[in-house]
């Protein structure tokens, strides 16, 4: 995917790239690090349809649901061929008593036998994480199991 | 009643009223400063209400506005991004030198206000203003168009062509000969590169003199060192505003988006004061004498922005209508037509009538600029289709 970079003098900076229905989509980074969300119009590519401004939590929120579920595809993909494995992502919500709290105060795998195998935060994955790894609302557990253990664990997730 | 509770009262009511001519500007989505420029007309010579016994702190708070509003344009844009600019948008820029200039030079010459005269017309009528557009682009939700870019590039260059101009005006004002005039030049052309330099190469040493991690201090510190050096380079028959420029543009990387953050209210406060007291100095009898050729101007001014704009944005590739938004977006002028007027005003080189006519320049500019932002695409989606209808067989 070619993002196409152009710097804003005084504003900032805008990074979007054209999607196959010919649209731009992208962000304007400003320089005090508020961010814009822009989709150009179908009729004239160098308008914008829509700037939608971004607080940091919005937009890490966003790029997680855009990016959780083709994490999620491709690791299902790779262990397709292990009948009764699944992969899921696993979103903690702000009300979720594990807001704040590690990954091994969760017992997700002593109680659902499901392994949490990364973690989505802002667009960003970190791998294998620890059970010191701290969860914050918004974060989305990719794990792997069976149906029942991951069903348990979404419960386990919501509820505690 | 006494002296300095006189003077309070007035200052009080003074920044008010401005206050309220602010909040006025922003219901109806105009810029503030056509309205402070009427605020100071309303006042003072041959006005409704003359101002008496704060014109010493008015006329240095204004001073102090002038350096602000060229410090902080000299910090809106990074040395990287002047240079930048500078290689792959020359040509837009000369054209709008070249254009918007033109009708400032020829008004003058025809009123017969000699070259002097010529020379501040040409850059009240080209500068454009780069706060209205910003906050324009920004509340029309042009920022990530495709055009802007465009837009903002020759704001840039705007930035460098005042960066040369005003050491050359300033020094003609005081009445150079040609040779004279011609040192200047080479000399300002060979300071501007000088101080692009440090910025591009040691900007951290200036900016690590003026930062500190404490907000007091650095506010103090800024602004202790734009008064210095505007001081001193005034002193040198430079022009204050032109070192508070120059030290702008030193300034570099998050130093300068910190001070711009933090001097951005006493920019306004300051700007404010100095807009109402050139408002103050100009006779409003002067006006209607000169309102045909600022109609003349005005109208002029908008269309050579407009073909500077479509010109450019079309280089880029950009279709059609952003074109004409690339155009529309640049014709407010503002703050820097009243600080060159100011300039040369001040330094009573000029004729009288050039403050009358660069006041209802600017207050026409300031009003038609947003207002042609927000129209022109409606106007050009209308044109376009009735072309396309009068015309069937020719589009696709």
């Amino acid at each position: 995917m070619n993002v196409d970079v152009t710097p804003l003098p005084g504003i900032g900076v805008r990074k979007d790239f054209a999607i196959r229905g010919g649209r731009r989509i992208g962000v304007v980074s400003h320089r005090d690090g508020r961010i814009e969300l822009i989709v150009s119009k179908a009729d004239d590519p160098d308008a914008c349809l829509a700037e939608i401004p971004l607080t940091v939590d919005e937009a890490s929120a966003l790029a997680n649901l855009l990016g959780a579920p083709q994490l999620v595809q491709q690791l299902s993909r790779e262990h397709g061929d292990l009948p009764g494995v699944q992969t899921r992502g696993l979103p903690i919500s702000s009300g979720s008593k594990y807001d704040g709290r590690t990954l091994g105060d969760t017992q997700l795998r002593t109680r659902t036998s499901v392994s949490v195998v990364a973690v989505m935060r802002a667009g960003q994955v970190h791998p294998s994480p620890s059970p010191d790894f701290t969860l914050t609302a918004g974060d989305v557990l990719i794990a792997v199991g069976t149906t029942e253990g991951l069903d348990a664990a979404v419960k386990i997730l919501e509820r505690g | 009643m006494d002296h300095t509770a006189l003077e309070l009262i007035e200052l009080g009511a003074v920044f008010f009223g401005l206050g309220l001519l602010g909040r006025l500007a922003e219901k109806i989505g105009l810029s503030p400063i056509p309205l402070y420029l009427l605020g100071g007309l309303a006042f003072g010579s041959g006005g409704l209400i003359p101002l008496t016994g704060i014109e010493d702190f008015t006329a240095l708070a204004s001073e102090v506005g002038v350096v602000l509003l060229l410090l902080l344009l000299g910090l809106e844009y990074s040395a990287t991004e002047l240079v930048t600019g500078l290689k792959k948008s020359w040509t837009a820029g000369l054209l709008d030198v070249v254009l918007n200039a033109a009708p400032g030079v020829a008004v003058a010459l025809i009123l017969d206000w000699g070259l002097v005269g010529a020379l501040a017309m040409g850059g009240v009528t080209y500068i454009s203003s780069s706060g209205i557009i910003a906050k324009v682009l920004g509340d029309l939700g042009r920022l990530g168009n495709r055009e802007t870019p465009v837009v903002l590039s020759i704001l840039v260059l705007e930035d460098l062509v005042m960066a040369v101009y005003l050491p050359i005006l300033t020094a003609v004002l005081v009445g150079v000969s040609l040779v004279g005039g011609l040192t200047a030049v080479g000399i300002s052309v060979a300071v501007v590169g000088v101080v692009l330099v440090v910025a591009l190469r040691y900007g951290r040493v200036v900016s690590a003199i003026v930062d500190s991690p404490d907000r007091e201090v650095f506010l103090l510190k800024v602004l202790g060192a734009a008064l210095l050096v505007a001081g001193f380079a005034s002193a040198m028959q430079v022009s204050a505003a032109v070192g508070a420029f120059l030290l702008g543009i030193a300034i570099s990387g998050s130093t300068a988006e910190n001070a711009t953050k933090l001097l951005e209210p006493l920019r306004d406060l300051f700007a404010a004061v100095f807009f109402v007291v050139f408002g103050l100095n100009t006779d409003p009898a002067m006006i209607p004498p000169v309102l045909g050729w600022a109609v003349v101007l005005a109208v002029a001014g908008t269309i050579t922005k407009l073909v500077t704009g479509w010109w450019a944005a079309r280089r880029q590739g950009i279709g059609k209508l952003g074109r004409a938004r690339a155009g529309a977006a640049l014709v407010a002028r503002g703050e820097f037509s009243i600080v060159i007027a100011g300039l040369a005003v001040a330094s009573g080189g000029v004729d009288d009538r050039l403050a009358a006519l660069a006041t209802t320049y600017v207050l026409l500019m300031a009003v038609i600029g947003p207002i042609a932002a927000r129209v022109v695409e409606p106007i050009a989606r209308a044109v376009g289709a009735r072309r396309t209808s009068e015309q069937p067989a020719m589009s696709p």
